[in-house]
């Protein structure tokens, strides 16, 4: 087994990227971190800065001026991080496939190496997710997306978003 | 004593191997005694050890228009400070000849480096939040340092001398009136020194962040993770030298269990306060450590000085 992947799945920080949505993936996220659940049990504590975060959980729709940001934001990341999308909205934006501010999933600008699906997801679900995600690395089944080969991730990000890169920032 | 011993002595006992060890096994109990004031089971023995770890093999960030080199070097300057800290103090309370003029006063500068390395570190890496909590962090330093350097003069007073090895072996300072008043005046300011609830506003992991440490990741932010463990577990070995002297440096063995049981309860002490009080504001603190703690300081020197 890769050393870095053992140390890195015996001490998971997480960090937690809210995208615009309704908010229920966010309270099972939080719900999952409860004294109920005990995740520290594993490790796994809640961090609140992305330098210090080893995995991303994603969740909500993000539009496209959250599409800049959750693509700064990960940019950020100290390596090697995971990204974990939690609920549908990350996977294929659900109802808010057709709103005018959606343009595509993040998974397509993103390297997303895991999603736990479920509208919302129960604790139960996301903690079944993480420790799949745990024994997927450990046993080599998974890669890290910022751990791979530099084709795999996804450089058309600009042409994806031609709306979203025109946008520009926030203040402009 | 030769040259290379007192290396060997740095690096591994008491010095910087024992030091992180003992450092982190606080922290797990820290973490784990939290753990059950929450009614959870808690992390297993080996987490801060396989979180140090999981931070040694992350790539280290560094801000694109902070001051790199400083930035770098304010988690080594904590380091080494405690970890000189904790040497001079292991060394004198273990052997009392090792003792030099004025050692207590080294000490207590030595103990001052982490905080300021963090303000530093923060400072350096010109993001907003840190500045803010570096400046926080600033104003909590001037706020418990005169109330520390009133209650460790209590001691002092006492045993007429700024030796370490004769404040260590003479009658307990925790037996007399001022010496108590002096005890509880060091624990709210040990509080603050390790910048744990409900003086974490440096920190303020809901509003700031992360706030001092929000650049850092990788190896520096596993140093600093180092230091806070290490200092966990020196400020209250000195507290115990400090306010209990003879009583755990006499010879066998009960005066060390003695010393040990004293410091786990130092140690439970500072968690209990960390799990039942919420974060203070900056003026708060400031207020309570100026005022009715500074007051207590105040009043145990000169009860002190009266020989109670």
């Amino acid at each position: 087994m890769n050393r870095a992947i053992n140390a890195l799945t015996r001490s998971l920080n997480v960090f937690h990227l809210a995208g615009s949505a309704c908010n229920n993936c966010d309270i099972e996220i939080l719900d999952a971190l409860t004294p109920r659940y005990d995740l520290e049990r594993f490790g796994i504590t809640l961090v609140g800065s992305i330098r210090h975060a080893d995995v991303l959980l994603m969740s909500g729709v993000f539009n496209k001026k959250a599409a800049i940001r959750a693509k700064e934001v990960v940019e950020q990341a100290a390596r090697p991080y995971l990204v974990i999308a939690i609920g549908g909205c990350p996977a294929t934006g659900l109802m808010f496939r057709d709103s005018y501010n959606w343009d595509c999933p993040p998974g397509d600008y993103i390297h997303i190496d895991a999603f736990i699906p479920g509208c919302p997801p129960k604790p139960e679900a996301i903690i079944s997710g993480v420790v799949t995600v745990i024994g997927a690395l450990r046993s080599g089944a998974l890669v890290p997306g910022c751990m791979q080969e530099p084709q795999a991730q996804a450089e058309p990000a600009a042409d994806l978003l031609p709306e979203a890169a025109s946008v520009g920032t926030f203040f402009d | 004593m030769n040259r290379s011993m007192i290396i060997l002595e740095f690096l591994l006992f008491p010095g910087l191997l024992f030091t992180a060890v003992a450092g982190l096994m606080t922290s797990w109990v820290d973490r784990k005694v939290t753990a059950l004031v929450q009614m959870r089971v808690g992390p297993p023995f080996l987490q801060p050890f396989y979180d140090i770890r999981k931070l040694l093999i992350k790539e280290t960030c560094v801000p694109e228009e902070g001051a790199i080199g400083l930035f770098l070097l304010a988690p080594l300057l904590g380091f080494a400070a405690v970890t000189v800290a904790s040497m001079i103090l292991w060394r004198t309370l273990l052997d009392l000849e090792t003792t030099f003029v004025g050692d207590l006063i080294v000490l207590i500068y030595l103990l001052i480096i982490p905080a300021l390395a963090v303000i530093l570190g923060s400072f350096a890496s010109r993001n907003p939040l840190a500045s803010l909590g570096g400046s926080r962090e600033v104003k909590l330093m001037i706020a418990y340092e005169l109330p520390l350097v009133l209650a460790v003069l209590v001691p002092v007073i006492q045993a007429d001398s700024l030796r370490l090895g004769d404040l260590f072996s003479g009658p307990a300072p925790a037996a007399s009136l001022s010496g108590v008043l002096a005890l509880l005046v060091a624990i709210a300011c040990t509080q603050a020194k390790l910048t744990i609830v409900p003086f974490d506003m440096p920190e303020a992991e809901t509003e700031l962040t992360g706030g001092v440490f929000i650049e850092y990741s990788g190896p520096p932010l596993a140093m600093f993770k180092l230091t806070r463990a290490m200092m966990l577990f020196t400020m209250p070995v000195f507290l115990v030298g400090l306010y209990f002297g003879g009583l755990v440096t006499g010879p066998g063995w009960w005066p060390k269990l003695l010393g040990f049981v004293i410091w786990f309860l130092l140690v439970a002490i500072t968690i209990v306060i960390r799990n039942t009080t919420p974060r203070v504001r900056t003026d708060q603190a400031v207020r309570f450590f100026w005022g009715p703690v500074s007051l207590v300081a105040t009043l145990a020197v000169v009860l002190a000085w009266m020989g109670w």
